[in-house]
């Protein structure tokens, strides 16, 4: 009787659970068939009419998106922010965090607490005063501006990260290193810097998402020629339900490398997330 | 550069080396120290210290920055109706998301562990976080589009919905004056002239385009022409309208068409006795009908507009439509954190209770919530805290003219200071909330790390 109701319990919780599944799956299913669909078949009714008539799909659109020369450059733009910034992170933070959990300076810990303090630190509070600095450096409106942006406010998370992960390392290797006559440099890039590679792996990738992905840095900080993908199709939205052609696979060509990214690399995806949570 | 420099420098005192020549080590030790630290502390202090102190004093000052105002920027945030509404809905988002998403995580979390395919389940609903929220915004902009026809959640409502009541079959659908019907009050027609069993009506309506007739329609000419039995009443509802012209208004001509799918009801002193439905021809039969005088009515169900589903985007929902996009993103965030919370609870006290007898939902309810209450509790602050800074979703889904219903601290700040308002002095105020909002935050994570130290 227990057995049965048991089982029956575990039909319904599948059940359910599929349910759920399915509601997950749909808007992205949604949104990818409606980018296959051209506009006159959006104008007559919703992407659910492909499954009676699939004649409706093709590539066209996407082809349209490559000779779109205001999209693609929006697409260089992305990486040429995204992959500088999370390089530029990784390797400041890593500097610093050895610096914070190894090395000795006046006010070392006072100092690091302040970088916990700053890891809930709102990037909008950032964004009159630096725009008005940026402004005088002549960095308003260009890559690099957007970038060392970036690369501040996620500084405080990544110090935070690899200081926690380089204090974990045993003592006695350091010592030991010290002892055999290497430098700092030395002991940083041959035994620090492998040893974090985990941390490291879970910060680039989370810092790399957080960039690509990024709308509110950009709508302030780039102009026309150096905005990424996210501003560019912003910027179309104004007219949403008559440009469906170009949003739909815009959309979907800028999350298609962070998902690529996160079934590439669940395991430091999920920690790299799960860690930055914190902020 | 740093490089060159750092390696001159010789090992830093593991053991104290004393005299003049241990003074030396250990400056170089900490200059080596601060080289390292250096480009960190430049930026954080450039980018991030200094303009959290700027934002601070430029908030007091009025909006073109030339004359100190005290306090009143910080007034104004509560005066001002747009930035009110911000503040309540910030208010709403902050009570009402977090404690969705726990509740979900939670609920989903217990329940994925009972399954064989619990991995695949959590990748499937943590890959939205990997969705830029621009993306999502987009995605979602598309599901809560108000046409049924477009939008995939008013498609399912409106099917839903006329799966349950019926849909309308012919909103613009009306008779002709003087020709047999009249019109009542609440949209419905009635037979100016009553039926007794054994006769025929024929009931003209126009009106209805071509186009919008169903393609089981039939020509009502034949059962036009067809006689009653003595205790029915038969007729036919037809479209009094012949394509190309020729036809006589109050006739069924040859080829005009039945109105199949019209509910026709028979009533007697203003009472229903019967109903029924019009077949493809348009015909319609009342039989065993008691003698006496009958009126046939068209109800107005009939030719009630189509129910066209939900307006998601519409002034009153659009914050929970949003809402409903954030859950999309964020609940597999909660229930991996969960999840990972749950492997940790000791499996003893979950056995002991099942041998006892306790049943899972006694499980759930008196052992896990209470042993996991630390974990909710963190899950339930980050999402504080990042609900407190939604900016993206807010102003991708709402649309142009509902944005000020919507509008939350993030997108106010953001309209305030340079969409439009050109307010710096009360932008910078907002963004000072916004940073006054997340200080137990930070007060949290300081005290956390500190006796992680000890």
């Amino acid at each position: 009787m227990n057995v049965i109701r048991r089982g029956l319990g575990n039909a319904v919780v599948q059940a359910f659970l599929v349910v759920i599944g399915l509601v997950w799956m749909t808007p992205l299913a949604g949104l990818f068939l409606s980018s296959l669909r051209s506009a006159e078949d959006t104008a007559k009714g919703g992407w659910w009419t492909v499954f009676t008539s699939p004649g409706q799909l093709s590539f066209d659109n996407y082809s349209a998106l490559l000779d779109n020369s205001g999209i693609t450059q929006a697409f260089w733009n992305t990486v040429l922010i995204s992959v500088p910034t999370t390089v530029l992170v990784v390797v400041v933070a890593a500097l610093a965090g050895y610096a914070f959990a190894w090395l000795e300076f006046p006010g070392r810990d006072t100092v690091f607490l302040v970088v916990v303090a700053l890891l809930v630190v709102p990037v909008q509070i950032g964004l009159l005063p630096v725009a008005k600095l940026f402004g005088q450096l002549g960095l308003f409106g260009t890559i690099p501006g957007v970038v060392l942006f970036h690369v501040a406010y996620g500084l405080p998370f990544a110090v935070f990260l690899l200081r926690n992960y380089f204090a974990e390392m045993p003592k006695e290797m350091l010592e030991a290193a010290r002892m055999d006559g290497g430098n700092e440099w030395r002991i940083f890039t041959r035994l620090v810097l492998p040893v974090g590679r985990p941390a490291i792996a879970s910060l680039a990738i989370f810092q790399f998402l957080w960039v690509w992905n990024d709308m509110l840095v950009a709508l302030l900080f780039a102009d026309s020629s150096s905005q990424p993908l996210t501003v560019e199709l912003q910027s179309q939205i104004r007219q949403f339900g008559s440009n469906v052609d170009v949003l739909a696979p815009g959309a979907f060509l800028s999350l298609v490398v962070p998902v690529v990214v996160f079934f590439a690399f669940q395991r430091h995806f999920v920690q790299g997330v799960m860690a930055g949570s914190v902020k | 550069m740093t490089a060159t420099v750092v390696k001159k420098a010789t090992a830093p005192a593991p053991a104290q080396p004393d005299g003049a020549r241990g003074r030396r080590l250990r400056r170089r030790g900490r200059i080596v120290a601060l080289l390292f630290a250096l480009p960190a502390l430049l930026l954080l202090g450039a980018l991030v210290v200094y303009p959290v102190l700027f934002s601070v004093g430029r908030s007091l000052f009025d909006a073109t920055g030339t004359e100190f105002v005290g306090g009143e920027n910080y007034a104004e945030m509560f005066r001002d109706p747009a930035t009110l509404k911000a503040v309540r809905n910030t208010a709403v988002w902050v009570v009402v998301a977090p404690t969705l998403l726990t509740g979900l995580g939670l609920i989903l979390a217990v329940l994925v562990e009972k399954v064989r395919w619990a991995t695949a389940f959590k990748l499937l609903l943590f890959m939205p976080m990997a969705v830029s929220f621009l993306a999502a915004g987009i995605i979602f902009r598309l599901a809560y589009d108000e046409d049924p026809d477009k939008g995939v959640l008013n498609a399912a409502v409106v099917s839903v919905h006329d799966a349950f009541t019926g849909s309308s079959s012919y909103p613009t659908a009306r008779a002709r004056d003087g020709e047999g019907l009249t019109r009542e009050r609440d949209g419905s027609y009635v037979t100016a002239a009553d039926v007794s069993p054994g006769g025929t009506a024929a009931l003209g309506l126009v009106g209805v385009a071509p186009k919008d007739l169903p393609g089981e329609a039939e020509p009502a000419s034949g059962a036009a022409s067809d006689t009653a039995a003595p205790d029915e009443v038969r007729g036919v509802v037809y479209l009094d309208f012949t394509p190309g012209g020729g036809g006589e208004p109050g006739v069924v001509d040859r080829e005009e068409s039945g109105l199949p799918g019209l509910t026709v009801e028979a009533v007697r002193d203003g009472k229903k006795v019967a109903s029924t439905t019009t077949a493809s021809d348009g015909s319609f039969r009342f039989t065993g009908l008691d003698d006496g005088a009958y009126a046939l009515k068209l109800p107005s169900d009939n030719f009630a507009p189509p129910y066209e589903g939900v307006s998601w985007l519409g002034p009153a929902l659009v914050t929970p439509a949003i809402i409903g996009a954030y859950l999309w993103i964020w609940t597999g965030f909660a229930m991996v954190l969960i999840g990972a919370g749950l492997a940790t609870l000791p499996r003893d006290a979950l056995e002991a209770a099942r041998m006892d007898g306790a049943n899972e939902w006694q499980i759930f309810r008196r052992i896990t919530v209470p042993l996991l209450a630390p974990v909710l509790t963190v899950v339930f602050v980050t999402l504080v805290i990042n609900v407190m800074k939604v900016f993206d979703l807010v102003y991708i889904i709402a649309p142009g003219p509902v944005q000020e219903d919507a509008t939350v601290l993030a997108t106010q700040m953001w309209l305030v200071s340079f969409g439009g308002g050109n307010n710096q002095g009360l932008g910078s105020a907002l963004g000072v909330l916004l940073l006054l909002l997340v200080i137990p935050a930070m007060v949290f994570n300081v005290r956390r790390f500190k006796r992680s130290q000890r």
